[in-house]
């Protein structure tokens, strides 16, 4: 086999942000993968605060006065978000991905429609309902109690 | 950008192993004529300021796959893009990424011809002998072509695993173009390789790592649209995990017309060269 010194080329996370044309789809497949690494995080930290309950009475309420006050109630607002989006996002991507929003395929005639235009009402409709549920968490969140 | 325009620039990344620790751009200024492709100014820089520039090329109209490169900033075919198309009179080339380079606009496509290779990209059946001295014709309708005809159009060119941000941070990533011939395959009514591929298309290699980004179809200059063919190729897969997927035989021999006679003064084929 041919041997070339090749010189790697290899685009990395940059891929994930610009690397070819920006697509709204791109856009929704970076914060899909960056939101589930919030809310895995987020879980983490959960299971950490929550487990000071099986200790002692005394270290839960030390636990849950640590993480009071507006800097974690807005923290908490974004996971909530994040959780939004990514639950909104995600019955898109179960939808497409088990090909039910992507159409049959078709003889290619310039200008090409593809699937990504086929499942756009659906990605549209997926981030009105995530906007909603934010908003609605939102209000929850700051303004009933 | 108007037909009024009489020079534009070239911007070109350049990396000769041999030479260079890294690559580097250089800028041309090259006389434009309405008309011109991207691989028309390459040839023209090559002829009047870049003799050594190397990039591969052949067919020049968008059949042969081997001129897919980063046209400012996104992949394509040079020689099927027209530079009234972009826009300015800046054109910047580099080449296609997540490939190493060989050398300027040359990439090394083997980790893409090796994926495609692995999948099995040909028809699979059981009946070798027919197979290998074939009798006749499998039976194909119409229907069953436009299953997988779209996917057929592919030139292998690597536009799609340049756009691909899966393939942009995972190599072990099989990328659009192999999975997407792969689907083709499946769907294919003489094929009946589909269990011996799923068996291939498990893990970090297959399409469960396709999230649906959506790059490669939009890229696509041949509108193959390979992240519709990876998802339903993920359906069939689904149903087959589910045994739900009703198992498909591939097809037979066409029956043979009968009763027709060669009209008259029309000679005989030549014989098979292959
Ligand atoms: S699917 Fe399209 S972009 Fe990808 S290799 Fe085939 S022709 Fe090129
Ligand atoms: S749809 Fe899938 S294969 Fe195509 S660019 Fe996106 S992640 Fe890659
Ligand atoms: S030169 Fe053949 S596809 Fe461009």
């Amino acid at each position: 086999m041919l041997e070339s010194k090749g010189r790697p080329n290899r685009l990395g996370l940059w891929g994930w942000l610009g690397g070819g044309r920006w697509g709204l789809e791109r856009y929704l497949y970076t914060l899909h993968r960056l939101t589930g690494l919030g809310l895995l995080a987020y879980f983490l930290l959960h299971i950490v605060v929550t487990s000071s309950r099986a200790i002692s009475p005394e270290r839960w309420k030390a636990a849950m006065d640590s993480v009071t006050g507006p800097l974690f109630t807005v923290g908490e607002f974004l996971v909530f978000v994040a959780f939004a989006f990514h639950a909104a996002n995600g019955i898109r991507l179960v939808l497409v991905e088990l090909g039910w929003a992507v159409g049959k395929p078709i003889e290619p005639v310039y200008p090409y429609r593809t699937s990504v235009n086929f499942q756009r009402p659906l990605a549209v409709g997926a981030m009105i309902l995530a906007v909603i549920v934010m908003m609605l968490g939102g209000l929850d969140f700051f303004v009933l109690d | 950008m108007s037909d009024t325009m009489h020079e534009v620039t070239y911007r070109i990344r350049h990396f000769d192993p041999n030479r260079d620790a890294a690559p580097h751009w250089e800028e041309y200024r090259i006389p434009y004529a309405p008309g011109m492709t991207v691989l028309d100014g390459l040839w023209k820089v090559k002829e009047l300021h870049a003799p050594g520039l190397a990039w591969r090329s052949s067919c020049r109209m968008g059949v042969c796959g081997s001129c897919g490169m980063l046209i400012n900033g996104k992949p394509g075919l040079a020689c099927n893009t027209q530079i009234s198309e972009l826009g300015t009179s800046l054109v910047a080339v580099a080449p296609l990424p997540n490939f190493e380079i060989v050398r300027d606009l040359v990439p090394d496509l083997r980790p893409m011809i090796e994926a495609h290779r692995v999948l099995m990209p040909y028809i699979l059946r059981d009946d070798v002998e027919e197979r290998e001295n074939p009798t006749g014709e499998f039976w194909q309708s119409p229907e069953e072509l436009e299953h997988y005809l779209q996917f057929s159009y592919c030139i292998k060119c690597g536009c799609c695993m340049a756009a691909c941000p899966t393939y942009a941070t995972d190599p072990s990533y099989s990328g659009p173009m192999p999975l997407g011939q792969a689907h083709r395959y499946n769907s294919d009514s003489r094929d009946g390789g589909f269990a011996a591929r799923r068996e291939l298309l498990f893990g970090e290699k297959g399409p469960w790592r396709c999230h649906f980004a959506g790059e490669c179809s939009r890229v696509c200059p041949k509108g193959v649209d390979p992240a519709k063919a990876i998802q339903l190729m993920k359906r069939e897969l689904v149903l087959s995990f589910l045994r739900l997927r009703r198992a498909k035989c591939p097809s037979g021999l066409a029956k043979k017309p009968e009763g027709i006679g060669r009209r008259e003064g029309i000679p005989e084929a030549p014989a098979p060269t292959v």
